[in-house]
């Protein structure tokens, strides 16, 4: 399938080996990326906090760019971005005179946003559109024996309504049923729908690190061989910011943390080098390991 | 009439003992609310057996539980909704969280809740002397904190919010969602006064992680989050309040960053939310953070490249939304719980709102039909 593709930031910036990941896994999912380079930042909510319409104009441009390539929906791989255009989208979404003046703000590029436009995260994307029956199929190096923790990240899971989480549509499961899927076993710990502190780094660093520390905590306490996330800014404060919230929390953590396109790697043949995992902080060693006796059995 | 268990967590901090969970059976019709399922086991089974309650419509906001787990008030809550995201086939109910318990379900609203009420001063501060007769305000002014005013401070957001777990000292959700009640009305005199005192508090507005636990307990609507980022666009953007906790700082830095590159340039924004690379602030910082900066250099997940350079710079015509946007005299904001969702024939979704979606709520959300469109607001 094709897709109008939005990395965001992050992924270019400071953890390049998820946009890296996911390249590599693309065409293993018969998923065609086209990237829209020309969009901007959706704002993190910071922008929207600032001046909301700004916020709303700045994604009404990517919604608008997406709709100009012939994908059939918009692909993201960040719950933040997720959270934070689908705000936006939902007020464009809800009233014409307001959509109106939005796409005002566009006519000098000779853009406007109609409305309708999907916008699904990779993790919503596999489950709904391609399936984890067909996603299971495609599995080389099913994850056994690896004890992987889900980590969704806020903005992926919460408001249920603006997200359309529901009984019929349970995308507060998806992580769970995705290593399920995978193979691997899934780790219940406390942290899985919490925060990780990471808006707040420069404001309150230690709540915020304390946050991070905590979850790790918990999930090494269920004895998690790693955790898994759909958010590259959780990515960064829970593992960039790892060595600080060890010293927060007062307890020695080094629990590795993958990026959600990582994971479907490793389940697809793929080599942990070649998704990136050197780039990591923390040192994915068990997650190495594992790939080296899975290697070391299929031989 | 159907069968229903109900595991409550029961505990008497002045017994000695520890807390306990007990089981008990209650008969009911499915749309019965669990309210009525710990009546009944009070009535039947143990009067010992300790629940607030009042009005049992959702208005007085007394009983708020959390009932399997997510925070709840126990008289809209009904039986067979309840039972249906039961894990293990038994409706867990059990006190709110971020609060001490003084018996089984009642907990200490006094200790937290209502002294954060307090602390941020709910009461007008008018400017001079009253009028003659009564204060003429605006229609729109009024609809602009009716979100706020549909509080009926019942707990739920106290309960679950994420920052108040790592620092108790946080002001929390319902009190700042009543401190916008007040920055928000015109008769109110003292809205930089309020802003500044809450943006210099480190447990203040720049203390909310973003976490939207409290938009998704509230059994009103009320969205205290988004009125927490009300208050920030009011401090920061209108009154430009610098505060000590880099809140507004981090704000511009973002902006100014996304304004110049497009896309967000990470090494730029850390140090300019403390002021700058060189700035006095920033050097202890970077110094604290050295065990990361240090291992993401080794890793090579950072670059001093990309680091100190940054590839990729805004388009022009990004920076012409930002001229555009926020060149306007007034600033525009676009409110879904005044303004309602318009029917329209295309919509996939349409009857979404914000607000309470929630099929097991007796009660449903309070959205006010008062207008639609944008609002303006001073710039």
């Amino acid at each position: 399938m094709k897709v109008a593709y939005w990395p965001g930031c992050v992924s270019r910036g400071f953890t390049p080996e998820l946009h890296g990941s996911m390249a590599k896994i693309a065409p293993l999912l018969d998923i065609e990326l086209v990237e829209l380079d020309r969009a901007a930042c959706c704002g993190a909510g910071v922008i929207a906090e600032h001046n909301q319409e700004l916020a709303d104009t700045l994604n009404a441009r990517t919604f608008a760019l997406a709709q100009q390539t012939d994908g059939t929906m918009m692909m993201n791989i960040c719950s933040t971005c997720q959270g934070s255009q689908t705000e936006c989208q939902e007020r464009l979404d809800a009233n014409a005179e307001y959509r109106e003046l939005i796409n005002d703000n566009l006519a000098d590029e000779g853009l406007s946003y109609q409305r309708g436009l999907e916008n699904k995260n990779f993790l919503w994307l596999l489950v709904e559109e391609i399936g984890l029956d067909a996603l299971r199929e495609k599995v080389s190096q099913p994850l056994e024996n690896l004890r992987v923790g889900p980590f969704y990240g806020c903005y992926i899971v919460r408001p249920t309504d603006r997200l359309n989480i529901d009984e019929a549509q349970p995308r507060d499961t998806y992580l769970h049923q995705l290593i399920d899927a995978l193979g691997g076993t899934v780790i219940d710990y406390a942290g899985a729908y919490r925060c990780c502190g990471f808006p707040i780094i420069t404001m309150n660093k230690a709540a915020s690190l304390k946050q991070a520390g905590r979850h790790i905590g918990d999930a090494i306490d269920a004895e998690a061989d790693c955790l898994v996330t759909p958010c590259p800014l959780c990515h960064l404060n829970l593992d960039l910011q790892q060595p600080l919230a060890e010293r927060e929390v007062g307890r020695k953590l080094g629990l590795p943390i993958l990026h959600l396109p990582q994971l479907v790697g490793l389940a697809l043949g793929l080599e942990p080098s070649e998704l990136g995992m050197a780039r990591h902080v923390v040192k994915p060693t068990s997650v190495i390991d594992w790939s080296t006796s899975v290697i070391a059995g299929a031989a | 009439m159907a069968e229903f268990t109900l595991k409550i967590r029961r505990y008497s901090p002045e017994s000695g003992e520890a807390p306990y969970w007990e089981s008990f059976e209650t008969e009911l019709p499915g749309h019965r609310s669990v309210l009525e399922g710990i009546l009944q086991v009070k009535d039947r089974e143990d009067g010992s057996l300790a629940i607030r309650c009042s009005c049992r419509a959702a208005i007085c906001g007394s009983c708020g539980v959390k009932v399997n787990g997510k925070p709840r008030l126990a008289c809209n809550t009904h039986l067979e909704w309840a039972q249906s995201n039961a894990k293990d086939g038994e409706i867990t109910v059990e006190p709110m969280g971020n609060m001490p318990v003084i018996k089984d379900l009642i907990v200490d609203m006094d200790a937290v809740h209502w002294k954060k009420i307090q602390r941020i001063t709910p009461w007008l501060l008018p400017d001079g002397p009253p009028p003659e007769r009564e204060y003429v305000v605006p229609h729109e002014s009024m609809v602009d904190v009716t979100q706020s005013m549909a509080c009926i401070q019942c707990g739920a957001c106290v309960s679950d919010c994420l920052s108040m777990e790592v620092d108790p000292l946080f002001i929390g959700p319902a009190a700042l969602a009543k401190a916008y009640r007040f920055v928000g009305d015109p008769r109110d005199g003292q809205h930089e006064e309020r802003l500044r005192d809450l943006a210099e508090d480190p447990h203040g507005i720049y203390d909310c992680t973003h976490c939207f636990f409290c938009i998704e307990a509230c059994p009103k609507g009320v969205a205290p989050m988004s009125q927490i980022m009300r208050l920030r666009r009011l401090a920061g953007s209108d009154y430009e309040i610098e505060d000590r906790n880099n809140g507004h700082r981090h704000e511009q830095a973002f902006v100014k960053n996304i304004r110049k590159h497009g896309l967000l340039h990470e090494a730029d924004l850390l140090p300019d939310s403390y002021g700058g690379k060189l700035h006095p602030r920033t050097v202890p910082e970077l110094v604290d953070s050295l065990p990361s900066i240090t291992r993401a250099l080794l890793r090579r997940k950072v670059t001093p490249q990309n680091a100190l350079l940054h590839p990729h710079k805004a388009s022009k015509e990004v920076k012409r939304i930002f001229d555009k946007v926020e060149g306007r005299p007034e600033r525009l904001e676009f409110n879904l719980y005044v303004s309602g969702t318009e029917d329209e024939p295309d919509a996939p979704g349409s009857e979404d709102e914000q607000g309470p979606n929630d099929p097991g709520a007796g009660d449903d959300g309070q959205a006010q039909q008062a207008g639609s469109g944008p609002q303006k607001k001073r710039s």
